[in-house]
């Protein structure tokens, strides 16, 4: 699922390793404002992209507050409502650290936000895990064309699209340090990890 | 992949596919509320025509688990008692429309001979002598657990070889993930034409347990099936205890991190002492527990992806 796609094109540039930084450090400072602090932050990546972000942002808030805040990773994929139509997707792992998200102010983290249908599934997969006091979301893109009443809480880049334009997120954590950054790109292929939902 | 009749059937990153999703699952076990939505709307059908209390009963969490409806038929509840065939039967309830049906029968290849017959898929919960593919799976998940990548390891299977479903489905799926392996047996229960065997998947045997018992990472021992045995295959219990029997003083031979396996249901005093079976080094139970998840992850591999529709 890591693998850049095949395609020709490789895109061009919409943000760099340094635009993602300064995009997860104001995240960061949001969070933090709109929390009033880290207390009762519990931050969920949703994999695989998601979860590096989540971890980054956490090093952010540990920079900016001095506290440790919870990273955990939330796999969504036995939630999600295109199983049938898809080959079957590897499951990834769930993780939820500490005393789980009970009384918690939860922020799911992701790459891209397209559809928001993967956001719908890690709604539903919170709700089986506990209850959370409430759930924020942040993105690292924004895209645009949504199918479902979501949008987020905190975004990095709102970045219009076509919808046969691909977005392609490429984190150093995951594709190496050479290919981090965001890039946009045509015309439409199959959707994979890191291209929206 | 719509069936599961056979370790044989499964590509070695099939096989990783499965364990690596089974790792995934197994957290499910620890939450309070254990539903995951996936397999919501599909139907499974458990018809055992032998007795099995983990196989039938982690396979129907398992379904349950993934939101699957599942029920339970018997040979013994169904019209096959009444003298309707095995194809009538399994064709009455494919055409009710079920997704999949997972079959535990006496006669070796009745699962591969229902997937000819049927629409639905089929997973093989054991048949006869021939093999056990979910069992040989989540061994290989309990063993990659203890001891990591299994490339290179070495591990024993002893015991009853020649009634044994389990053997031939851990032989293919230990192989395909690189282990080395030897089985230990009596002779009388070591299968016929086992040297060709041998040659041809690369596998070693032995008489010896003492010899084989400090080299291996994992020693599974195999229940003595004696409902399977017609004749004297060895003299008294108390003799195949103390010659192949994972004895307390057999234990002080194993290597510090080797673990012990057993398919179960076991034969406490025969096949394995209690010291044995209750040690730390002991996976017995660690197994049954991967049990569920490694079946969650079949059912998903199978019912979960594109052109699952029955």
């Amino acid at each position: 699922m890591s693998a850049a796609h095949p395609s020709a094109d490789p895109g061009r540039i919409v943000l760099s390793s340094d635009d993602i930084n300064r995009a997860v450090r104001r995240i960061a400072h949001e969070i933090l404002e709109a929390n009033k602090g880290p207390e009762g932050l519990l931050l969920l990546g949703i994999p695989t992209r998601g979860a590096h972000l989540a971890r980054r942002l956490a090093e952010a808030l540990r920079q900016v507050e001095g506290t440790e805040v919870p990273v955990g990773s939330l796999d969504v994929t036995m939630y999600r409502d295109d199983l049938r139509s898809q080959p079957t997707r590897a499951v990834e792992p769930t993780h939820i650290p500490g005393d789980g998200v009970d009384g918690r102010v939860v922020v799911l983290v992701d790459d891209v936000l397209y559809s928001g249908r993967t956001v719908r599934a890690a709604l539903d997969a919170l709700a089986d895990l506990g209850r959370p006091r409430a759930v924020r979301l942040a993105v690292l893109v924004d895209r645009g064309h949504r199918e479902l009443p979501i949008r987020a809480d905190y975004v990095g880049k709102n970045l219009p699209t076509a919808q046969s334009e691909r977005v392609m997120v490429r984190l150093a954590e995951h594709d190496g340090a050479e290919a981090e950054g965001v890039r946009i790109a045509g015309p439409a292929a199959p959707a994979g990890a890191g291209a929206g939902e | 992949m719509k069936h599961l009749l056979s370790i044989a059937d499964l590509s070695r990153e099939e096989i990783l596919g499965v364990l690596d999703t089974a790792a995934s699952m197994h957290e499910v076990q620890h939450r309070d509320v254990k539903k995951l939505p996936t397999l919501r709307g599909r139907t499974i059908i458990n018809f055992f025509f032998e007795d099995s209390t983990r196989t039938r009963s982690s396979f129907e969490i398992a379904g349950k688990w993934l939101s699957a409806d599942t029920i339970n038929l018997t040979g013994k509840g169904t019209s096959v008692s009444k003298g309707e065939s095995l194809r009538d039967t399994v064709m009455t309830v494919d055409a009710m429309g079920v997704d999949m049906l997972i079959v535990r029968h006496p006669a070796s290849g009745a699962p591969a001979q229902i997937a000819d017959w049927v629409d639905c898929s089929v997973v093989n919960a054991g048949d006869g002598t021939h093999e056990h593919p979910s069992q040989a799976l989540l061994d290989a998940y309990t063993m990659r657990r203890a001891l990591g990548d299994l490339e290179g390891r070495h591990v024993a299977i002893v015991g009853d070889l020649t009634h044994s479903r389990v053997l031939r489905s851990n032989l293919l799926c230990l192989r395909a993930l690189g282990a080395h392996v030897t089985l230990v047996a009596p002779p009388t229960l070591m299968p016929s034409g086992i040297g060709a065997w041998a040659a041809v998947d690369g596998f070693d045997t032995s008489y010896d347990l003492d010899a084989v018992l400090p080299t291996v990472d994992a020693v599974m021992m195999l229940r003595v099936q004696r409902e399977r045995m017609s004749g004297g295959y060895f003299p008294t219990a108390k003799e195949y205890a103390v010659t192949y029997g994972l004895t307390a003083r057999r234990l002080g031979l194993l290597q510090d991190h080797a673990v012990i396996c057993h398919p179960g249901p076991m034969n406490r005093g025969l096949e394995i002492s209690a010291d044995a079976a209750d040690a730390a080094r002991s996976l017995v139970l660690d197994q049954v527990s991967a049990g569920v998840a490694v079946r969650m992850s079949i059912l998903y591999h199978l019912l979960a992806g594109e052109g699952s529709d029955s």
